[in-house]
């Protein structure tokens, strides 16, 4: 039987409230580029964060390491170092171990060190299961046994960059600027209205190589948590929007369900609209809305989620937090403000604002996939 | 023999206010008011006095007041007026104690230690005269996981899914204990309301077959009027196994209340004493279980879910897990403050467990199992107002059963006489003088007003919740907190103490 009580944050939190802003950019062309426009657009939105959280998300940011899980880990402690680094040689074989290079920031007070590890799953090892579920597995590990240790990322060509202070100033410290290319980046600025300052507990949150940044409160964090805690997620960080990353990971990775089917779990059609829908899309709706009602996020969010080759915007579906769209050539543009994108982008082709639980989704245009593998059955669906 | 039991009320009538004009003579059914001939004057005989209140309700000129006999015993921690009353009665009729309703011990109610969230700046609260708010409920059996294909769309076959509009439904109350009218008052009520209605384990009349789209038909362990007709045309099919009431014992329905029409619907003879055996006597086991709730969706083709109800007993959370793996649908669990038409006194107030840590330990292991959505959880036994409906919800049941409040908006009083068949509201008899009493398009209107009352109720607490659909309540703990429990208390809720 599984315990469903094991307590693994280290703050006692369930849940904190924050607000935020949040950006999102993407060349579906497959072009990278650096992330120094990103964090201009995110600093334009300076004041709707207060300094206690930022963080940024990269993708294609290790084309030569590719084909390897890369681990973004922090450590509070040289021994949450040894032990985690004891585990990871135990559980996969490491390819690359480094610290992330950072540079000193006046803002960036006591920072905890943060390595990452290129590490590949033996087939043995994983015992049946696939890859990715092992190293979910061991991520949970990790977060919830291994003191002082706290996994940013895990998925392929990606990372996140995260920590206490402005996003601007985190971005600076990890030399986000110049020393990656990236074909899609996501960035957020946090206000946490009672958070302890801590590294882990800011935003991107992440699982594999899906990535969320959110702006809101889930309501309906308690049951959404419960639920997923049924798969074996443990919600281990300090924040509602953990369960964000853990329910698209089930629904899309474990379940097989499309992008689009996915926002529809969470933010769902009200009744009386699926009642006026034509019958296969009705018996559909409604399967969903009986099947997944635990996993509807309830509350105001605006969030946007990225994984390989794709990237989502999506908010409550009576949209009780902002979020702007738009677009330029091949480049898509997300944000709580809209000044942020013409802050970097001033001509744009097309901006707009989606209407409560309308998912906008942005995809590398085929062929040009950074890599084959799960995406390609996405295209499909 | 002489009776040493003193009358529990006494009638005040106001002989400035009373005019004689036999109103209380006739609605009292307990023979407590008489008219005396002789002195052309309406009396009482006290000690008969249930304290219905009927005659209170009915009397035109408010002459009467029906109050508690102010009669002093010497003070006594230990013997309580109710310890040596029960003695006297058991000493004068060598039996059992009977009695009706639920229990009415002081035993903790947690719902009254259980208090609800609200949001507050970081959250709006939604206002459900303006938003939409939703509290329709899907009861039944849910996959673990929806498979879609690019093509056909769905692929799974979702189990038989019955929508309730509100997550409220009646409770099982069988035809013989209670009436014919108030039968069809639930039965309508509930198709107006989109709900559910229970027709407990005496069969359902044909008349009622018009209303099988918001019937669960129940078959207990007598199997009284239990023919392919009566689950065929019910939406949900309920396996009775026990009652919070009187947990592991039968029921007895005194031939007297078997009528013609009762005997036609039980499918037994008339007058004949209706004796429903203490297990069902096909299943002594979980796997004998399994076979009746496959036996009865057989017999109805795999259209209908299939629900078992127990009694809240201590392992409540090992066997329902058992039931989910034996095929239910619903899971019922009926706690110890559960009401009844007749039973033992000391087993309806001693035996079972309070239905607010049931519930919280069964929805808890069935997560631990990862069975949770396999059976949609229902709860009964005392529940009172719409909070008890949200904070039941909120520790993890899809909805719930009411018995008595459904009935003391029928005009109940909750006198606890319901064993006597001599109900004077015509609620818990099947005495034609009395059920006439309850006009079935009346009742319906009254039961009807309940559930919208409790439904504007539930959907203002939601919308101060922050949350805009039932569902993100459903085992939503966090927006609970407790007061005044204690440590083992609050883990077995698996909330908070207020203040955390």
């Amino acid at each position: 039987m599984r315990n469903l009580r094991q307590l693994n944050n280290p703050y006692g939190e369930d849940k904190v409230i924050a607000a935020c802003s949040i950006f999102g950019v993407m060349d579906t062309s497959g072009r990278r580029f650096t992330g120094k426009d990103v964090l201009r657009a995110i600093a334009n939105m300076h004041v709707r964060g207060n300094g206690l959280g930022g963080g940024l998300a990269a993708y294609g940011i290790y084309p030569d390491y590719a084909e390897f899980y890369a681990l973004h880990i922090m450590f509070d402690s040289c021994e949450g170092k040894d032990a985690t680094e004891a585990l990871l040689n135990n559980s996969f074989k490491v390819v690359k171990a480094e610290e992330v290079p950072t540079q000193p920031h006046p803002a960036i007070a006591s920072p905890p060190l943060v390595w990452r590890y290129f590490v590949e799953a033996n087939p043995e090892q994983c015992a049946g299961i696939s890859a990715d579920d092992y190293v979910v597995a061991v991520v949970m590990r990790i977060n919830t046994e291994v003191e002082d240790s706290f996994v940013f990322s895990s998925g392929k060509n990606m990372g996140v960059f995260k920590g206490v202070g402005y996003p601007e100033d985190i971005g600076h410290y990890f030399c986000l600027e110049d020393a990656y290319k990236g074909y899609c980046w996501t960035a957020h600025g946090r206000f946490p209205t009672n958070s302890r300052g801590w590294w882990g507990g800011a935003h991107p949150f992440s699982i594999l190589d899906w990535t969320v940044v959110h702006n809101g409160e889930i309501s309906s964090y308690g049951i959404n948590r419960r639920y997923l805690e049924q798969f074996g997620y443990q919600c281990t960080l300090e924040t509602d929007t953990e369960v964000v990353a853990y329910a698209v990971d089930l629904l899309m990775r474990r379940h097989g369900l499309p992008l689009e089917v996915v926002a529809r779990v969470l933010a769902p059609p009200l009744w009386e609209q699926i009642e006026r829908m034509p019958d296969a899309e009705r018996e559909f709706m409604r399967a969903l809305r009986q099947v997944y009602g635990s996993l509807l996020l309830n509350g105001p969010f605006a969030v946007v989620i990225a994984h390989e080759g794709e990237m989502i915007g999506l908010t409550d579906r009576i949209r009780l937090r902002p979020l702007t769209v738009g677009e330029k050539g091949d480049m898509v543009y997300l944000s709580s403000e809209e000044s942020a994108i013409r802050l970097i982008s001033p001509e744009l082709d097309r901006v707009w604002s989606p209407v409560g639980g309308e998912p906008v989704v942005a995809r590398l245009k085929s062929g040009r996939r950074v890599s084959r593998g799960r995406s390609s059955e996405l295209a499909k669906a | 023999m002489k009776t040493f039991m003193p009358a529990k009320f006494t009638v005040l009538r106001d002989k400035d206010r009373c005019i004689g004009c036999k109103v209380c003579v006739n609605q009292c059914s307990f023979d407590t008011h008489y008219y005396d001939a002789d002195d052309d004057e309406v009396r009482s005989r006290e000690q008969n006095c249930i304290g219905c209140h009927r005659c209170v309700t009915f009397c035109p000129t408010q002459a009467l007041t029906i109050s508690r006999n102010p009669l002093d015993y010497r003070e006594n921690f230990n013997w309580r007026p109710e310890n040596i009353e029960d003695i006297t009665k058991q000493a004068e009729s060598g039996g059992m104690l009977l009695t009706g309703m639920g229990n009415d011990k002081g035993q903790k109610i947690y719902w009254d230690h259980l208090v609800l969230n609200a949001s507050q700046v970081t959250n709006p609260s939604i206002d459900p005269l303006r938003e939409p708010m939703e509290l329709r409920t899907y009861l039944g059996r849910k996959p673990d996981r929806l498979e879609v294909s690019s093509s056909a769309g769905l692929k799974t076959k979702l189990p038989p899914q019955v929508a309730i509009e509100v997550p409220v439904m009646f409770a099982a109350m069988s035809y013989g204990a209670i009436s014919i009218n108030v039968h069809e008052s639930l039965a309508r009520a509930a198709s107006e309301a989109g709900t559910l209605w229970n027709t407990g384990e005496g069969g359902l009349h044909q008349k009622l077959y018009q209303y099988g789209k918001n019937t669960i038909v129940q078959v207990a362990s007598g199997r009284f009027g239990v023919h392919p007709d009566y689950l065929n045309v019910a939406r949900v099919i309920e396996i009775k196994i026990g009652q919070g009431a009187k947990p592991g014992i039968g029921g007895h329905l005194p031939g007297e209340k078997v009528s013609a029409e009762v005997s036609q619907t039980r499918m037994i003879p008339q007058g004949t004493d209706a004796l429903s055996p203490a297990p069902q006597h096909d299943i002594y086991s979980i796997e004998d279980l399994a076979q009746l709730v496959y036996a009865l969706k057989e017999a109805t083709n795999y259209t209908k879910p299939v629900s078992v109800k127990i009694a809240a007993v201590h392992n409540s959370a090992a066997i329902a897990s058992g039931m989910v793996r034996a095929g239910a649908d619903i899971i019922v669990l009926d706690g110890i403050r559960g009401a009844t038409g007749a039973a033992p006194k000391v087993i309806r107030d001693n035996v079972g467990i309070p239905i607010e840590l049931a519930l919280a330990s069964v929805d808890t292991r069935l997560r631990q199992e990862g069975i949770r959505q396999q059976a949609s959880l229902v709860v009964s036994g005392g529940i009172r107002n719409s909070g008890d409906v949200i904070k039941a919800i909120a520790l993890g049941a899809d909805a719930v059963y009411v018995g008595t409040a459904a009935l003391i908006a029928l005009g109940c009083h909750v006198c606890q006489q319901c064993h006597t068949g001599k109900c004077a509201w015509g609620i818990a008899t099947t005495d034609l003088r009395l059920t006439k009493r309850i006009n079935p398009e009346i009742g319906a209107q009254r039961l009807v007003n309940l559930l919208r009352g409790w439904s504007l109720e539930i959907k203002d607490m939601l919308g101060g919740l922050g949350v805009n659909a039932i569902e993100s309540l459903r085992g939503n703990r966090l927006h609970l907190r407790g007061v005044g429990l204690t440590d083992t208390e609050l883990r077995i809720l698996g909330v908070k103490m207020a203040g955390e």
